[in-house]
């Protein structure tokens, strides 16, 4: 064919396909640079608003003194830090070994065995149940049975929201292990369980990592399951069979009292709060990215 | 529909069977994808399977050590006699015979972790070496895979960091390593470029010493290169086995002689 300008492709500025898909395609970038901008706009609202006001409540005194009494001047959060890294620890400590062990089970035998078609099932409706519910069923079945909130009613509210988070995100990550590096390793004679360990399981150790960490930051910040479970301490306590304080419980009860102290220690400790979950969720793609081969 | 086939000429070979397979059907839930094959391996000789794609030439070769075990719904009736035994009957205990039939796969997979423990990893499965013994076994391995001198100063490294043609002879190190009787290989060079695909042939010339080797090729260059026999399969039949020379030079078959020639395929 000529390269006259009759032949449409020869000056795709004058092709009308090509320009009808430029159109769109402009449309297209300008919508999508839209939803952007509002998103962050409105997160970087949120994020601006809780530095500044948050900053004013940082001091030493937030993680030397225990929360205040009402009426009284200053104090700190340190009660709560501790309460949270407790009860965020221990769940993670829970959390973790189920989580992982039942994704390896869905992974292994899911395809086939009814017990863990049902098991996902149950995990994807345990990702989105609302999490006061979860609070609620802890209560009813644990709280109300011993009679008294504890940091352990808190701790099993917090593991019951992160162990399908791990298992979800376990069973993901070893679908994603090709066939061809599993029939390797049975190719050498490996049982099912050492090929699921010591290859399966290895190949996506970052993935997996990821999973738990980003399902502590889910936990980290959970208000509702604890309010229900480990209510909350006015004192320093480390005992987990007692109310213990705990940060968003603090900063629900603070944020809102009339005290000007206790509403900076909420600001203060929101502040913590994100930026702890912030550390998390760049904890965890920074591992993801590092040990992911390729 | 292609033509029922007559059997394949039978070859005398003075040399001892390692397998041999008698009337094997197999089957992918309902389709059959090989039909009454019958067919001796050699021992220390290399057996190549040739023929276009989905020819059964792979289904074959996955019957050898069961590996179509893992996948329900994929089922195998017939004989494989390896060593007196028959590996089809049910009582196998299937990861005993993949210790004693090695696979290497198309594309390289080698383990997440390091070069050492990737030849490590099947021999801890059935031998309880000392730390100096397994060192010996790792080196005599990788030697064995002519890839001792590239790698000898990266044994912790992963096993990852290997070039592709490097990843492919560290999983033959590996499938040697556990000192297998029976080499299955499947298409080991097609992911590889001329120079690593030259190395491996020469590994597989190498090997035949100690060896039982069946390998599956779409390069019928490489099958004339390195067998001893040729079987040629089409539609998940078996058209000619005999030895190469004869099945190159001179096959019994029009089809085979087609395949060969390129005149098909």
């Amino acid at each position: 064919m000529s390269a006259d300008a009759s032949n449409p492709t020869s000056n795709p500025a004058r092709n009308p396909v090509y320009r009808k898909r430029l159109r769109s395609h402009r449309i297209g970038i300008a919508l999508s640079v839209l939803a952007m901008s509002i998103g962050l706009a409105v997160l970087t609202w949120i994020l601006w608003t809780l530095l500044s006001k948050g900053f004013g409540g940082l001091s030493a005194a937030i993680f030397t003194q225990d929360t205040p009494a009402p009426g009284s001047d200053g104090g700190g959060l340190r009660n709560a830090i501790v309460g949270s890294l407790m009860m965020v620890g221990l769940s993670a400590l829970i959390s973790t070994p189920i989580g992982i062990l039942a994704g390896v089970y869905l992974a292994e035998y899911g395809e086939r065995n009814k017990f863990a078609q049902v098991t996902r099932f149950v995990t994807d409706i345990m990702l989105s149940a609302p999490s006061i519910v979860i609070g609620l069923f802890v209560y009813a079945l644990y709280v109300a049975q011993v009679k008294h909130f504890s940091g352990w009613a808190g701790t099993i509210a917090l593991s019951l929201i992160a162990v399908p988070v791990v298992v979800r995100t376990t069973d993901n990550m070893l679908h994603l292990v090709p066939t061809n590096l599993l029939e390797a390793a049975f190719a050498l004679g490996a049982p099912r369980w050492k090929v699921a360990t010591m290859v399966r399981l290895r190949a996506v150790k970052a993935g997996v990592i990821t999973g738990v960490l980003l399902a502590l930051a889910r936990i980290a910040g959970e208000t509702a399951p604890l309010l229900f479970t480990a209510l909350n301490n006015q004192f320093f306590s480390a005992n987990m069979n007692a109310p213990l304080a705990n940060l968003p419980v603090v900063i629900y009860g603070f944020a809102m009292s009339p005290y000007d102290n206790w509403r900076d220690l909420a600001w203060g400790g929101a502040l913590i709060v994100t930026f702890s979950v912030l550390l998390l969720n760049i904890l965890s793609r920074t591992v993801f990215t590092q040990k992911t081969p390729n | 529909m292609p033509l029922p086939m007559p059997s394949p000429i039978p070859t005398t070979s003075p040399r001892a069977k390692t397998i041999e397979i008698t009337g094997l059907n197999f089957f992918y839930g309902k389709t059959q994808s090989l039909t009454n094959v019958n067919l001796d391996i050699h021992e220390k000789q290399v057996t190549a399977f040739i023929g276009p794609s989905g020819c059964g030439k792979s289904t074959l070769l996955r019957t050898l050590n069961r590996m179509y075990d893992l996948y329900p719904g994929q089922r195998a009736e017939g004989s494989i006699m390896y060593r007196g035994q028959n590996i089809l009957a049910p009582g196998q205990d299937v990861n005993m015979l993949r210790a004693k039939v090695g696979m290497v796969f198309q594309k390289p997979t080698p383990f997440p972790m390091s070069v050492y423990d990737n030849i490590a990893f099947g021999v801890r499965l059935y031998e309880n070496l000392s730390k100096g013994e397994m060192d010996e076994r790792v080196e005599w391995a990788l030697k064995k895979a002519a890839l001792w001198g590239e790698v000898k100063d990266k044994l912790s490294k992963s096993g990852l960091s290997l070039s592709g043609g490097q990843q492919q002879r560290l999983c033959i190190a590996r499938g040697v390593a556990v000192k297998p009787d029976v080499l299955l290989l499947d298409e080991p060079t097609s992911a590889l470029d001329p120079i690593s695909t030259a190395k491996v042939e020469e590994l597989i010339s190498e090997l035949k010493q100690d060896y039982t080797i069946t390998i599956v090729t779409h390069n019928m260059q490489q099958a004339a290169r390195c067998s001893d026999y040729t079987a040629y399969m089409y539609l998940g039949e078996l058209v000619e086995f005999g030895e190469t020379d004869q099945i190159f030079m001179n096959p019994a078959r029009k089809e085979t002689q087609d395949y060969i020639t390129g005149r098909f395929g």
